[in-house]
């Protein structure tokens, strides 16, 4: 069995959440990759990928095409597999469209080859699927799938040429001005409740939100007391946010606040409370004041 | 504009509602708890009102598929301004790849020239319904919508993507899927939920379609997530950082 | 303000509160008037995610209204097949002998254990097939006056931002004309507040006083699951001065009833109704039901405990009170659900009346009321709840006895409910502070983990439904007099004292968890609390089960 991934590259580097991709994908048997525009180079030295399709043509990621040629492709593999990103979830679905497939969204662990754990109802369940589809079509959670590494692979590359997309044209892209990442895609995201006592201390944790590249988030109680507007709010009536390293600072860790931020990877809880809710589901916990702790964090980053 | 705008609709657990595993591990509790239009859904109802109300398009239908209780969320979305609504009558649940099968069916009908819906169902989390759907009309797709425009036959659609939007152009007929900040929807307000009362409402048994609505997927198991355990207390920030460096390798 | 336009509906009753009054109410009047527009609205996002009741219920009503109920799957499937009531001290119980002979009231043979919440969808479908309409999500927030007489009710506003202004989806609220107003909105409703105090409906009656109730559902094993089986408990961890006890009830698929209601004139500013109720939990006569089981729903919600003496004058022009809207609550049997369900279906009569004849008042529900069971039975036990709150829990149980099987409810005198229940709180510096148990997590639990199975929210962006009057008198009176009572007394962690510099308090209020059981309303000393109707739809969203 071969599995297909669909590796994402950005500046020149595969993004780690196709790497998780390539990872979760070798469970099922040899690797190839394909890779839209540029960057065919950077997947082909990821460690157990054997082939690269390479599609410099199809720089936009329009999904028409990148569905239809994935398609073209579909019948020598038994799974096609891409990260859950937003580029993912624009063409695998619609790759499973062309297949008749039911597609396999957010698989959070691989049980076998066609027995896959997907969270649905925001993460508070977890369902157990098995696929009776001849071609497996998934999308996986990076963050439940260590990554393979950068480097160490050579596979071999093959150029194919681009089809033409007539219905769907791309206009522009518009990053965020911000040079912080939104929460729900952050990898890193810190997070402030009432124990930073006003608004203005929230800037105490920009400092190490840069260094980490993280998104700042913050508890319903930091929003209701006004310290921070309500789109940076965490929790079951905020955003919900899985990223790889959570950093919770001064926040008990209420239930809802939990609800919005317990399936990150890795916890860490800075709390003046030992008893606070929150070192129940962090995985390191500093128990102290977090005016001394935070710039000792900064420094020590 | 002689436009139509498809909005396909589902009935699900209210987002207020705290989901809990059955017992037996077949699925969620779903009995007896309040349901509600998904809210993406909501979303898409809204937009292809407001693109009625600006001349856009000149009729807003309203599909689900579901049991005969689904067409609450048919009036509901009636109450917001959709001009009449269609039941697809099925007892079972189906799959995307089903409900797209119907959904085409219905659109084909129809003679939908834009289909409007929500980008997910917060029930099965499976964003996927409206991608499949435009794969087997072959209509272009506008996914994560977060802003759109007709004009001269195309739309125009904002997508949410990681980091940013990104702008696409496409022919129509398309699929555009709504993300959470396409708009706000209205209220249902009590004047308008009575005058919805009066509104057409379609039943079509799903039979009556002849599509392929078989699963492909067979649900083992449904359990509860694990519950994170207690991890270690650290003295120190610098502590905590090599931590994270060499045992967690997440930074 | 400039005047808002406002649609309005023409009916011939409208009915405030899906409750079982209510709904009573509303199938009653389709039963007597098949053609009468009949149109009933429900705060909560649908029929009973707003209820909340143990629920013993006792079918006599049902059997008037509906009586072929049994054929129409009515959600009654748990009869009571055993039951006792417990007196607790700390660590023992002992049973009270001859119950049904000493409480006679408290005999429950032929009732079922149900849930209230499931009971009352199922008699919103009931009234849907009898052709009323049923509108949840939209509260009533102003009585329609005109002419000096209610001539309906104007539902809330929706999307007023939280600073006041009309947001970009602001929605008036809709006028509904009703030639007769039934408000059946439970213990201390808002527009059955704005009606007392317009038409002077509690002139010559005591005050309302209440209790609140707070309940859990749980889901245990199997095998120790024993339907039907009731236990009702007083004593421990109640002093004597204070009046409440607890329930637990074995219903249907494995599910357990558990709740404990604190009366709302106790004096102990410490006392904290939630913390009692969760540490009842572990006192040996309830610990090994809960053991092995599963918490899945919370909920709190104040009840009316006046009784007789406090039942105010039932008309006003233009409608009439219900249920526990006016008090129908008999506390001695613990029940309200079919004194609640009897004063709706007279409403309906009284106001039926009103129609045919066209008459503004539905001048005939007083005496209904008097002719009927329901006043007797109020009667009866009219002198039970005041005793417990003159001489204390053992002897109030001991006039209890003698009230009911000496007396048989006949005694020539009638006790008094002398104070509200704002005014019996005692000043921090002379309460006993009490030291409850921290939650273990398995079996006793905090505030916010217990609102979170209350599945409440409400739109984040509307003004605080729950106004403080006058900040200073907050500072004064219930700081530095009581030390912040509400911090204790809601049980939905909604007021928390906060400290905001050296000497200055503020209260923070935390609208989005409130509960709805309106025990600040009930309770802040000065009733400087105003609780608003906040917009439809928020609130809890109990299931089927609560």
């Amino acid at each position: 069995m071969t599995a297909l991934v669909l590796v994402e590259v950005e500046n020149g580097a595969v993004r780690q959440a196709s790497r998780s991709a390539v990872a979760a994908a070798s469970r099922f048997g040899a690797v190839d990759a394909i890779v839209f525009g540029d960057g065919a180079q950077a997947a082909a030295a990821l460690p157990g990928v054997t082939r690269v399709l390479s599609v410099p043509g199809l720089v936009n990621d329009l999904a028409e095409p990148a569905a239809d040629l994935l398609a073209a492709r579909a019948k020598d593999y038994s799974h096609i597999v891409a990260a859950a990103s937003a580029t993912g979830k624009n063409i695998l679905p619609r790759l499973a469209g062309l297949l008749d497939v039911q597609p396999i969204p957010d698989v959070v662990e691989i049980k076998d080859v066609d027995t896959f754990v997907r969270p649905i109802y925001a993460g508070n369940a977890l369902a157990t699927v098995r696929s009776a589809d001849s071609i497996k079509v998934l999308t996986v959670r990076g963050s439940n799938f260590d990554p393979v590494a950068a480097e160490g692979g050579s596979a071999t590359v093959e150029t194919i040429e681009a089809p033409a997309s007539e219905k769907s044209v791309f206009v522009k892209v518009e990053l965020s001005a911000s040079d912080r990442p939104e929460l729900e895609s952050a990898r890193v995201v810190i997070s402030g409740g009432k124990g930073l006592k006003d608004a203005a201390n929230f800037k105490l944790l920009e400092p190490i939100a840069d260094k980490l590249n993280a998104a700042i988030g913050a508890s319903r109680a930091a929003v209701d007391s006004g310290f921070a507007p309500n789109e940076m709010q965490v929790g079951q009536t905020g955003k919900i946010v899985a990223p790889e390293l959570y950093i919770a600072v001064g926040l008990s860790g209420a239930i809802q606040h939990l609800a919005g931020m317990k399936d990150s990877r890795v916890i860490v809880a800075i709390n003046t409370d030992p008893e606070a809710p929150i070192f129940k589901v962090a995985d390191y916990g500093i128990v102290g004041d977090l005016f001394e702790v935070l710039p000792t964090l900064e420094k020590a980053l | 504009m002689t436009m139509k705008v498809l909005v396909p609709v589902k009935r699900v657990v209210d987002y207020n509602v705290k989901v809990r595993v059955a017992a037996d591990g077949s699925g969620v509790e779903t009995q007896g708890v309040k349901m509600s239009m998904n809210p993406f859904d909501e979303i898409a109802v809204e937009e292809a009102v407001r693109l009625r109300e600006k001349g856009a398009a000149k009729e807003v239908v309203v599909v689900t598929v579901g049991a005969q209780a689904a067409q609450d969320v048919l009036r509901t979305a009636m109450a917001m301004g959709a001009d009449r609504a269609i039941l697809v009558r099925t007892d079972d649940t189906l799959e995307p790849r089903a409900v797209a099968n119907v959904l085409k069916a219905i659109a084909t009908r129809e003679e939908a020239g834009l289909i409007c819906m929500g980008k997910q169902a917060i029930d099965d989390d499976m964003n996927a319904t409206g991608q499949i759907l435009a794969a087997k009309l072959g209509w272009p797709q506008g996914t994560f919508a977060s802003a759109v425009t007709v004009a001269d036959g195309r739309i125009e659609v904002a997508r949410e993507i990681d980091g940013g939007t990104e702008v696409v152009s496409l022919t129509l007929p398309a699929v555009v899927t709504a993300d959470l900040r396409l708009n706000e929807p209205r209220y249902a307000s009590l004047p308008n939920i009575m005058k919805a009362r009066k509104k057409p409402l379609e039943t079509v048994e799903i039979d009556s379609l002849g599509v392929d609505t078989a699963s492909r997927l067979t649900v083992v198991s449904v359990a509860e997530p694990a519950e994170r355990k207690e991890g270690v207390k650290v003295n120190s920030a610098a502590e905590l950082v090599e931590k994270l460096k060499t045992e967690a390798k997440v930074i | 303000m400039t005047q808002i336009e406002r649609e309005e509906m023409e009916f011939d009753v409208v009915v405030v509160g899906g409750g079982p009054a209510g709904l009573s109410a509303a199938i009653r009047l389709k039963q007597l008037m098949p053609d009468a527009g009949v149109c009933l609205i429900e705060k909560g996002s649908e029929i009973g995610a707003h209820i909340v009741s143990g629920a013993v219920i006792e079918p006599r009503t049902l059997d008037e209204l509906l009586p072929n109920w049994r054929d129409l799957d009515a959600p009654l499937r748990t009869q009571v097949t055993e039951e006792r009531m417990l007196f607790l001290t700390e660590t023992r119980s002992f049973a009270v002998p001859y119950l049904d002979r000493v409480m006679p009231q408290m005999a429950n043979h032929g009732n079922y254990v149900v849930s209230l919440g499931e009971v009352c969808r199922w008699l919103g479908e009931q009234a849907e097939a009898l052709g009323v309409e049923i509108y949840p999500g939209f509260s009533g927030a102003e009585l329609f006056i005109e002419n000096d007489h209610v001539a309906g009710v104007i539902t809330g506003d929706m999307g007023i931002e939280r600073n006041g202004e009309h947001g970009p989806n602001f929605t008036p609220g809709m006028i509904l004309r009703a030639k007769q107003t039934i408000l059946t909105e439970g213990a201390r409703g808002s527009l059955t507040g704005h009606a007392m105090k317009r038409f002077g409906l509690r002139k010559g009656v005591e005050p309302q006083t209440y209790g609140l109730g707070i309940k859990e559902v749980w889901e245990i094993p199997a095998e120790k699951h024993r339907p039907g089986l009731v236990q009702h408990s007083f004593g421990w961890p109640l002093d004597d001065n204070t009046y409440g006890g607890a329930w637990l009830y074995h219903f249907g698929e494995n599910l357990v009833s558990f709740g404990f209601v604190t009366g709302l004139d106790y004096a102990n500013t410490y006392l904290s109704p939630f913390e009692e109720m969760q540490r009842t939990k572990l006192h040996p006569a309830f610990r090994e039901h809960f053991e092995g089981g599963k918490r899945l729903i919370y909920g709190a919600r104040a009840l009316s405990e006046g009784g007789f003496q406090s039942i105010p004058r039932l008309i006003f022009p233009g409608g009439v009170l219900a249920g526990d809207s006016a008090g129908f609550l008999n506390v001695p049997k613990i029940k309200g659900t079919h004194t609640a369900m009897k004063s709706g279906m007279i409403a309906a009569e009284a106001v039926a009346e009103a129609l045919e004849k066209d008459k503004k008042e539905a001048a005939s529900m007083t005496a209904r009321v008097q002719q009927s069971w329901l006043w007797s039975e109020l009667r009866d036990v009219r002198n039970i709840r005041p005793a417990f709150a003159k001489w204390g829990m053992k002897l109030g149980a001991l006039y209890s006895g003698i009230d009911s099987m000496i007396l048989r409810g006949r005694a020539p005198w009638t006790l008094h409910h002398p104070h509200a229940d704002n005014e019996t709180l005692r000043p921090a510096s002379v309460c006993t502070k009490i030291d409850y148990p921290k939650p273990d997590g398995k079996i006793t639990f905090d505030r916010v983990s217990s609102v979170f199975l209350s599945s409440t929210n409400h739109e984040e962006n509307q003004p605080v439904h729950l106004k403080l009057r006058n900040e200073t008198v907050w500072q004064t009176v219930n700081h530095d007099v009581f030390d912040s009572p509400e911090s204790r007394y809601c049980p939905a962690g909604v007021y928390e004292q906060e400290q905001t510099g050296e000497n200055a308090w503020q209260l923070r209020i935390n609208a989005q968890n409130c509960v709805h059981c309106k025990t600040c309303d009930i309770k802040d000393p000065t009733q400087n609390i105003d609780w608003c109707t906040p917009e439809g739809g928020g609130g809890p969203n109990y299931p089927v089960g609560m």
